[in-house]
């Protein structure tokens, strides 16, 4: 079943291409921490869902992505766009409610989409964005794109029926299309392990589709594996299902007490952080610690002028809103 | 089947098949998918050919699983397609509410205006084939709720045509409502694409306006041969779009006429009659000298033995005697 375990080790990421990869997570763990700040000062509204001790997925599967390829995410989207290489600054605005957001304020942190970059939306409905890529998957074969589509989704949304029918089909038609699970442990506000009688491994099997687990704090294992699978789908040998193991370091929303969680569960977290392991590994290949802290400063920099540029953006006007619920007349026809 | 521009006789399912083979020909971007549609030809032979023609990337049979179906139309239609998906019966929407409310009716609008979802939904609706309460419904008042959805109904072959072209070619998402019960049905085709949201006067009148769209149309007409011949000239007005539907031309015709009644195959409470009667009585209460009725079915599924669908159904006689009412 797993063909891709020995195409897989021929690759090797330079200390260049892992400090992409760490780069990636820090910007998402900066971001995160920044939106956290920002929520519980009021300047966030809604609801915003934290991907923080997830950013090793992220960095891993979107650093095996090419121009042509698209990906629908979830709830816990932020580190999948960001890593994608979604602007920081449209993202702010965006979810801090401005009119020069990427979507202009319409759609906030669940829906979060990038379409030049092939980002076909964060979702507020688990699970949905599944089909979404399933779909975006069959447009690529059918118009021989060379693309292959992305579907991420948490282990809440194996019980969902879509994910069984999206397998299937994915499976009949031969579909370039990565599953990525993040498998975090808790569906919403319950562990998975009450919540999914089945394993996603046998699910895939059932599927017949090619199934690989890994580490998913570990972003070069992630990024190994990611590349493997989505060379395979360009080859077209059809779907993937990529399993990565994780943890979900805050709660299902920002502000959530989890009340429901053993508090020493929360606290052993600290010693799984991808990002510490990420820059003992970079170190350890000889990387300087200045060079490691610089990326972080750097980051941090982009980061806060992105956060005062969206302070400083106007309000989305509501006239503007409205009148764009369809398609204006003179755009999109076709034959 | 080749394109032509003549203009030909044939069935409504006939029309559909013709306009999607046309559709498929003019843009490489268009693509069929929808259960049993292909190597089948569609429950009501309304893809019939189109497999051999297209091939089986853009003629696809899909498993039945209309939710990931039409959210994978989504997908599609944002990666480059123009997809027309069939759901079998409009009963079965309601396995793709998420598809259709959350994802592709909204997408434009949450994403900025981005992009657009250019895809297309196919359904047939409607009774009086016995086929029961799920395989009946008229459920079209449901979508044209949704901010975001274009809902047309076609009530003849050259409609069919016309319209089915159209929202394909339009940017949004579009649900095109076919009735069962028309698909046998004949007339003149002329391969031409029409317009979303236009009204058609389907017969003139100045007495009194019967605002209705799909199979009821006919009923309609029907119903104003009788009234002629009582001296009452009704004014039929196809509304062919509900969702836009044609302001304009309505309030127009009850300008005129000073009466109307709405008549539709679907439930009456909170059905388009409501929203279509409700914009009159205000935006054309100073033109109206009576109350708008509406003419649809009483607040119940849609039963399965013939007898009782006969008393459930709109006909000549229940417009007939809306339309009597209001004109006292």
């Amino acid at each position: 079943m797993n063909t891709s375990a020995k195409t897989r080790k021929a690759i090797a990421p330079s200390p260049d291409d892992a400090m992409a990869l760490y780069r990636t997570m820090v910007l998402v763990r900066e971001v995160e921490q920044a939106l956290s700040t920002l929520f519980a000062n009021g300047e966030v509204p809604g609801f915003i869902h934290l991907s923080l001790g997830q950013e090793a997925i992220s960095a891993g599967v979107t650093s095996a992505l090419q121009p042509q390829d698209s990906l629908a995410t979830t709830h816990r989207g932020h580190g999948h766009v960001l890593a994608r290489g979604m602007a920081v600054g449209g993202f702010f605005k965006e979810i801090m409610g401005r009119a020069g957001g990427l979507c202009k304020g319409r759609g906030g942190s669940m829906h979060v989409a990038d379409l030049s970059l092939g980002i076909l939306g964060a979702n507020g409905i688990v699970g949905a964005g599944i089909p979404i890529a399933l779909g975006s998957a069959v447009a690529h074969a059918t118009r021989k794109s060379g693309g292959v589509a992305v579907a991420f989704f948490g282990d809440g949304a194996m019980a969902e029926g879509v994910l069984h029918e999206s397998m299937n089909m994915a499976s009949l038609w031969k579909s370039p299309l990565l599953f990525v699970c993040e498998n975090n442990g808790w569906s919403e506000f319950s562990p998975t392990s009450r919540q999914f009688a089945a394993k996603l491994e046998a699910l895939a099997g059932a599927f017949g589709i090619d199934y690989e687990r890994v580490d998913g704090n570990d972003a070069i294992a992630v990024a190994k594996a990611a590349q493997a699978a989505t060379q395979a789908l360009r080859e077209g040998r059809g779907p993937f299902v990529l399993e990565c193991i994780t943890d979900r370091v805050r709660g299902h929303f920002e502000g959530d007490p989890q009340k429901y969680r053993d508090p020493a569960e929360i606290e052993g977290l600290a010693a799984k952080d991808p990002l510490a392991r990420m820059r003992t590994g970079l170190e350890g290949q000889g990387v300087a610690a200045a060079e490691i802290e610089s990326v972080r400063e750097q980051v941090r920099a982009e980061i806060q002028s992105a956060i005062e540029a969206a302070r400083a953006d106007a309000l989305p006007a509501f006239e503007d809103a409205v009148a764009d619920v369809y398609t204006p007349a003179k755009q999109g026809a076709a034959a | 089947m080749s394109s032509t521009t003549e203009v030909r006789e044939m069935r409504y399912m006939q029309a559909v098949a013709r306009a999607l083979h046309d559709s498929l020909e003019a843009d490489p971007t268009v693509m069929v998918l929808g259960e049993d549609i292909a190597a089948a030809g569609g429950s009501f032979k309304a893809t019939r050919g189109l497999l051999d023609t297209f091939g089986p990337q853009r003629v696809l049979d899909t498993p039945i699983s209309e939710s990931s179906i039409v959210s994978a139309a989504v997908g599609a239609a944002l990666t480059g397609m123009r997809p027309v998906v069939e759901i079998m019966f409009m009963d079965f929407i309601t396995l793709a509410m998420d598809a259709l409310v959350n994802q592709a009716a909204k997408a434009r609008f949450m994403f900025g205006g981005q992009g657009s979802v250019p895809m297309v939904l196919r359904t047939p609706h409607g009774g009086g084939l016995s086929a029961g309460p799920q395989h009946s419904q008229c459920l079209e008042a449901w979508l044209a709720h949704v901010p975001g959805l274009k809902v047309v109904v076609p009530s003849s072959p050259q409609d069919a045509y016309s319209l089915l072209r159209a929202a394909i070619a339009d940017p949004d998402p579009v649900i095109v409502v076919e009735h069962k019960g028309l698909y046998a049905q004949k007339g003149p085709v002329e391969p031409v694409v029409g317009r979303l949201g236009e009204a058609r006067i389907v017969r003139p009148g100045r007495d009194l306006t019967l605002v209705s769209y799909g199979a009821t149309v006919a009923t309609c007409v029907k119903a104003a041969e009788v009234l002629a011949g009582e001296g009452v000239e009704a004014e039929v007005i196809d509304l062919r779009s509900i969702q836009p539907w044609d302001r304009a031309t309505v309030l127009a015709s009850l300008a005129r006429t000073h009466r109307a009644v709405v008549v539709h195959e679907a439930v009456t409470a909170f059905g388009v009659g409501a929203e279509i009667a409700a914009t009159l009585s205000h935006e054309g209460f100073d033109d109206l000298d009576a109350p708008v009725l509406r003419v649809g079915a009483p607040f119940m599924p849609v039963p399965f033995a013939s007898s009782l669908e006969k008393g459930y159904a709109v006909n000549v006689d229940t417009v007939l005697a809306a339309a009597r009412e209001t004109c006292n």
